[in-house]
């Protein structure tokens, strides 16, 4: 990408996500939301966020690698784990990468 | 002092235990924002323009990848969907605000300043309720910049061979987690993943996009589902 649609793609993502911050504090009085749509935007980050993970995992360079071979996967294994008991992004990070750093050099 | 500047100092001094958060969650989408390619200015900037984390690291990703920017508009715009939920839950204590003030602070609204809002207002409201939630945003908003300037700075520093791009799927997985409160959101994650490696060999990664589509709807009707049989 060059410099001048990176700064488009910026704007393109800060305006639609201010529409969205601003949306009901600006219709309030207005429109209501709806409860199916409520229900569903609930589901939002646990869908998007898994559907980054899962093939950022068996994936390898470009082909479906489920084996040991596969460190991203070994090493993501263990990240999860942290991750399910912190919740904490740092650590997470910090133990995966730590991880995949290990089993790369193995 | 009047009360106004009392509960917007109190909203932000709320935020303190959350900025420990912060601080690294900016400096982590800088740093990925360079190994990516981009400029230490281009990081720090996106930071500053989009102020969204989870969505700018999902983009970073895809400009990783190559997508196209439509694919990369959109994805930043399904991951930020939450904040609608967000709006419509403080628009009452937001009502008397006139408009113009409120868009600054609006525009910094973010998943911590909406945390740390509702546990207040659940235990008590304050005299002066979007104060209290300006002083939230602002604390975040200024810790979230000078944090993401500095990632840049230390990013610059990192080299390639560091294969610091695995730190993306890493991030992802503690937001996850985090999002992932009872068995339909489980479903939804796992209905969402599966159909992300199925689909990933489709055009402009839009394989992403039907993954979070389907992966809302198991959701929704596990949901109902469960909620039928109880």
């Amino acid at each position: 990408m060059n410099g001048l649609s990176v700064w488009i793609l910026f704007i393109a993502m800060a305006a639609g996500t201010f529409a969205l911050r601003f949306s009901f504090i600006y219709l309030f009085g207005k429109v209501e939301m709806p409860d199916w749509l409520r229900d569903a935007l609930k589901f939002v980050p646990a869908s998007v966020l898994a559907a980054l993970v899962f093939p950022a995992l068996v994936y390898s360079d470009g082909a479906l690698d489920i084996s040991l071979n596969n460190i991203r996967l070994l090493a993501g294994i263990g990240g999860a784990l942290v991750a399910w008991r912190t919740k904490n992004v740092l650590w997470t990070i910090l133990v995966g990468m730590v991880l995949f750093w290990i089993l790369q050099a193995l | 002092m009047n009360t106004r500047k009392q509960d917007f100092l109190t909203g932000a001094r709320d935020t303190l235990p959350i900025l420990l958060g912060v601080v690294p969650f900016a400096m982590i989408c800088s740093v990925t924002a360079i190994s990516v390619g981009l400029t230490p200015f281009e990081a720090a900037g996106m930071s500053f323009v989009v102020f969204a984390g989870a969505s700018q690291l999902a983009v970073l990703q895809l400009i990783g990848e190559g997508a196209v920017w439509i694919v990369m508009v959109l994805t930043t715009w399904i991951i930020n969907l939450r904040f609608t939920m967000y709006s419509a839950t403080l628009a009452p204590y937001l009502k008397d605000e006139p408009v113009l003030r409120k868009i600054p602070f609006v525009y910094l609204l973010s998943d911590q300043a909406f945390g740390v809002t509702m546990s207040r207002f659940a235990n008590g409201l304050p005299a002066n309720p979007a104060w209290y939630f300006y002083g939230t945003t602002s604390a975040i908003g200024l810790t979230w910049a000078i944090s993401a300037i500095i990632g840049a700075m230390l990013g610059a520093l990192i080299p390639a061979s560091w294969g610091l791009e695995f730190a993306f799927p890493l991030s992802f997985m503690a937001l996850m987690f985090a999002a992932i409160k009872d068995k339909p959101s489980v479903i939804a994650a796992l209905v969402g993943g599966t159909t992300a490696i199925i689909a990933k060999g489709l055009p402009y990664n839009l394989g992403l996009i039907l993954a979070a589509t389907l992966g809302i709807a198991a959701g929704v009707f596990a949901e109902k589902k469960m909620g039928a049989t109880r």
